[in-house]
């Protein structure tokens, strides 16, 4: 089959059974990857009432369409489970140079099953897969066991690691590659680790086949010489995602202080000008991209060793940098190294440990519980003592193991309410309440919390920053053509930043595979799998699905006290009226479950039939759904 | 004309791997390359793209002469290469790469996409006399 690896290993972890299928080319095309195998495997496969940390749950490593091909830029590699931050279906991406590898191993798609009688990792060496034991490694960090495996085996295999957070379970513990690129969300990684699974190792030297070669690279090549010059590249080479941080300080939508604030006074000691300046070691690039927005830096505190990490990127000094009130760069990058090796996603580990700031701050947990220790926002010492203790489930650090939602529900008083966070996974670095677009974005998202499926400061900009009008059928659109980026397995950010359009991507695939696919069958595609996501999350949690759908007290009615967004909230009423509008423009009824026509439209009448059964089938719509589900405002957004 | 590696500007991306096989072989498998990046990580945290010089000593130790100076690049001929591996070697810094799916070791002959397609400035076009 062109474009793809051609080649599906089904391994059962508890008795070691490898099995060799063809790629099934109806997969491939009803859901063109990664994302797309993720929502049809976990939907068809894993019983409902399946612990997501037992063996019942799938953990399935995956490419997409364009994973390892010369279209910009298809360096990513998919990661899916049940996720135990949320109990619904989790996909998780990271570049770097697995994925690629993988399709030159001549592999689409591992699915995992089961647990390992002892700890292993999964070595693959082209046409030789096996499970081998990993006792040695269990216990070591993420980052120091890749460069380990690397003597070990050779600088040519690619390496996924887990670390002590993914062997203990903590809900949001990630996966991580190349010295520094993660699978952070949805707690894949405590998957992996559940299933005694410390690494995957993989060298391909294979060919990836390709239906018309020539037109795929030429538009490549003119993709990339035209790109060269845009004027976004030069700040993202330089700086990458950090460029952004005076940006959202600006806008009234940087956490600060656990979201208490959205405006970091000290923002300039944190931003990306200050990580290049006192921290680069080098410009770091996945694969065939020519944008390289990662940055490896070294980060020096006196009296702490000297510790080399990627980033910290955007993301990770939003989460932990602002909204643990860090006021030096180095602190936050040694944080981010800490938060790598240990295995732990920056963006939930930096929320739970920001929660966790303010509930000392508020005096609900004391030095009684933090073993002498203080948990002072912006002290860097506190917060390593901290985290070690979440990692090894230490007194209190097993309550915050659970994240903030979970920890919450232990802690009671009121702390609910500044758990910033949706079905379970925290928010990204975004701050929304004068952002509802966002809001609403984080809330029906169907992995909880991620800006990555959709992002809509500048949305809200345009519409107005004030009003709740004309934000849910963007919302959609955003939220169908962004995951399309994770089902194709490539980076969004040539779309996003360099105006590579996503029928650009749509041609390249074209002439990967032969198919004559269009956009508008991606598309579907897309949304095909977002509903069946909301099924499958309804199947396993009950329904009706709305009250699933919520949001932080503290973002519909605790007014920003300062900074550029001050006295702004989005307030209940606007919230619910946001959500009603959102399930009218899906096609679902009031209470947030599909319909089963918007379900048979999109081809998975089989998840009607199972909602039906349930009693959550979304009632019919008067006048029936609309025909085109979510409109796009501009023809980019990041 | 010669390359110029400023391997500081490297980032790691590998295009240059990707554009060589896709440019001589016809294939998207950057295992064929004339060209490899070698990542030294965690420290000291840099590339280091590894690619011939064109210094000619693969050519003088060919038992068969299946290696021409053509231009300012010394060219392997594949239909005159009897795969010894005397030239793999023989090479002093060890960039003359092999790949089990090809039957003739793997050397650069100055086409010069890797340069087209770097984005950073670490592979550059220059002149002998630059």
């Amino acid at each position: 089959m062109d474009g793809f690896g051609g080649t599906t290993l089904r391994i059962n972890l508890s008795t070691e059974e490898i099995e060799r299928t063809p790629t099934d080319p109806e997969l491939a095309r009803n859901w063109l990857g990664a994302r797309g195998f993720v929502s049809k495997i976990l939907y068809d496969e894993v019983p409902r009432d399946a612990d997501p940390m037992g063996p019942d749950n799938r953990f399935i490593v995956t490419t997409g369409v364009l994973t390892g091909s010369f279209c910009p830029v298809g360096s990513k590699v998919g990661f899916g489970c049940i996720s135990p931050a949320t109990n619904g279906h989790a996909d998780s991406s990271m570049g770097g140079h697995l994925g690629p590898e993988l399709r030159y191993a001549g592999y689409d798609l591992i699915v995992m099953e089961g647990i390992a009688a002892r700890p292993s990792y999964l070595y693959i060496d082209d046409d030789t897969v096996e499970l081998r034991p990993a006792g040695d490694y269990w216990g070591m960090g993420s980052l120091e066991l890749e460069e380990r495996m690397k003597k070990d085996l050779g600088e040519d295999f690619q390496i996924a690691t887990i670390g002590p957070s993914g062997e203990n379970g903590i809900v949001f513990s990630c996966i991580t590659h190349d010295f520094g690129r993660q699978a952070g969300r949805c707690g894949v990684g405590a998957v992996m680790g559940s299933k005694k699974l410390k690494a995957i190792a993989v060298r391909g030297t294979k060919s990836l086949p390709a239906h018309d070669l020539e037109s795929h690279w030429n538009l490549t090549y003119d993709i990339l010489q035209r790109t060269k010059t845009h004027p976004n590249m030069a700040p993202w080479q330089k700086y990458g995602t950090a460029f952004f941080v005076g940006w959202s300080n600006e806008r009234g939508c940087f956490p600060t202080k656990n979201f208490q604030e959205t405006y970091h006074k000290d923002w300039e000691k944190i931003d990306g000008e200050r990580l290049v300046e006192d921290c680069l070691v080098s410009d770091k690039a996945c694969f065939g991209c020519w944008m390289n927005c990662g940055k490896y830096t070294r980060a020096r505190i006196p009296g702490k060793p000297d510790t080399y990490q990627e980033g910290p990127e955007y993301e990770t000094i939003a989460l932990v940098g602002g909204s643990c009130a860090f006021t030096d760069i180095n602190h936050v990058a040694y944080a981010n190294y800490l938060l790598d090796n240990i295995g732990m996603d920056t963006m939930s580990g930096g929320s739970t440990v920001a929660f966790a700031m303010e509930c000392y701050q508020r005096g609900i947990i004391t030095k009684d519980d933090l073993e002498g220790h203080e948990l002072r926002w912006g002290n860097i010492d506190d917060f390593e003592h901290f985290v070690g203790m979440i990692a090894e489930r230490r007194g209190v650090g097993d309550t915050f193991a659970l994240g903030t939602k979970g920890a919450a529900e232990i802690l009671g008083q009121g702390t609910i309410a500044f758990a910033s966070q949706a079905k379970g996974m925290e928010f990204s670095g975004y701050d929304t309440r004068w952002y509802p677009a966002q809001l609403l974005s984080y809330c029906t998202c169907d992995i909880g919390a991620h800006h990555s499926k959709s992002w809509t400061i500048t949305t809200d900009i345009e519409l107005g920053r004030d009003t709740i009008e004309g934000k849910a059928p963007v919302v959609i659109y955003l939220q169908h053509i962004r995951p399309l980026f994770d089902t194709w397995s490539c980076c969004r950010l040539f779309w996003g930043e360099l105006d590579v359009t996503p029928e650009e991507h749509v041609e390249s695939i074209r002439y990967l595979t032969g198919w004559d696919i269009t956009l508008d069958e991606c598309m579907r595609v897309s949304e095909r799998v977002w509903n069946l996501n909301r099924a499958h999350y309804i199947e396993r949690n009950g329904g009706p699905g709305r009250r699933f759908d919520v949001a932080p007290a503290r973002h519909l009615d605790e007014p920003i006290p300062d900074g550029p967004a001050e006295g702004k909230v989005v307030g209940r009423e606007n919230f619910e009226a946001m959500l009603d509008d959102y399930y009218a423009n899906r096609g679902w009824d009031r209470n947030g479950n599909p319909t089963r026509e918007v379900l048979e439209d999109l081809g998975i009448g089989y998840a009607a039939d199972n909602l039906e059964k349930l009693g959550h089938l979304g009632e019919p719509i008067p006048g029936g759904i609309p025909k085109v589900r979510g409109q796009k405002l501009k023809p980019k957004a990041m | 004309m010669r390359i110029k590696i400023k391997k500081e500007s490297c980032t790691g991306c590998r295009l240059c791997e990707q554009i060589c096989t896709i440019w001589h072989y016809k294939e998207i498998n950057p295992k064929k390359a004339a060209i490899a990046i070698e990542p030294h990580f965690p420290e000291p945290g840099i590339f280091e793209p590894k690619l011939c010089v064109q210094c000619g000593i693969c050519a003088k130790e060919c038992p068969v002469d299946a290696i021409h100076l053509e231009g300012e690049a010394y060219v392997l001929h594949a239909d005159e290469c009897t795969n010894c591996g005397i030239c793999v070697e023989a090479c002093p810094i060890d960039v003359l790469y092999t790949h089990a799916d090809v039957p003739t070791p793997l050397k650069c002959d100055l086409c010069l996409k890797c340069t087209e397609v770097c984005n950073t400035g670490a592979l550059t076009v220059v002149r002998r006399s630059d």
